[in-house]
């Protein structure tokens, strides 16, 4: 058994660091972002332009540190945003220039 | 195809050292041995879904193993179910 090679740091069962603490069960209201991203990707999924599996893959590249940083949503729409870049159908420019304007 | 009851052992294999991938198979049960449980049905690859690759089907099932020997920890008895697909399963 290779147990040498260390877990991803997205793959997180039976990770000692998560069995010391007891898990928040208790449901909690999404926010106005995270309803959006939410309905961003079934619109992406929707019209065939990203897979749920496509946006687990980017979640799962975003580096470790940022990785632990961002909430839930933030990664989704990290993935979203890095899935539409590399397939084209935005630009970094485009990007800016949304940002920029607020 | 595998049946109920039917031994089999998770593959000790660690794509993720070869380069970028997507996999469902968790790390704490690669090279374990387990049972199977229940089919599920048969599903596209997500290996091959996550890459926008055309992704043949592949069957899906229910594995059971004995949790002491995963976590090292529980009692004799305590068990653990997870999904594996058979691409990841070979008989023991």
């Amino acid at each position: 058994m290779d147990k040498d090679v260390p877990r991803a740091h997205h793959d997180l069962g039976g990770a000692a660091k998560f069995m010391c603490e007891p898990v928040d069960t208790e449901p909690h209201a999404l926010t106005d972002f995270d309803k959006e991203v939410d309905a961003i990707r079934q619109i992406l999924g929707m019209k065939g332009v990203m897979t749920v599996d496509e946006l687990r893959r980017g979640i799962e590249s975003i580096p470790e540190a940022e990785y632990h940083r961002l909430s839930y949503y933030r990664r989704w729409i990290r993935s979203i945003t890095d899935n539409l870049l590399r397939k084209g159908v935005i630009t970094e420019a485009e990007l800016r220039s949304t940002l920029e304007a607020g | 195809m595998f049946a109920p009851g039917q031994r089999v052992r998770v593959k000790d294999d660690w794509p993720e050292t070869r380069g970028p991938c997507h996999i469902r198979t968790p790390h704490y049960l690669r090279g374990l041995h387990g049972t199977i449980l229940r089919p599920l049905g048969s599903f596209p690859n997500p290996e091959d879904l996550a890459f926008a690759r055309p992704a043949p089907r592949r069957d899906l099932y229910h594995v059971r193993f004995a949790q002491p020997p995963v976590w090292q920890e529980g009692r004799a008895g305590d068990e653990l179910v997870v999904e594996v697909f058979e691409h990841w399963l070979e008989a023991a």
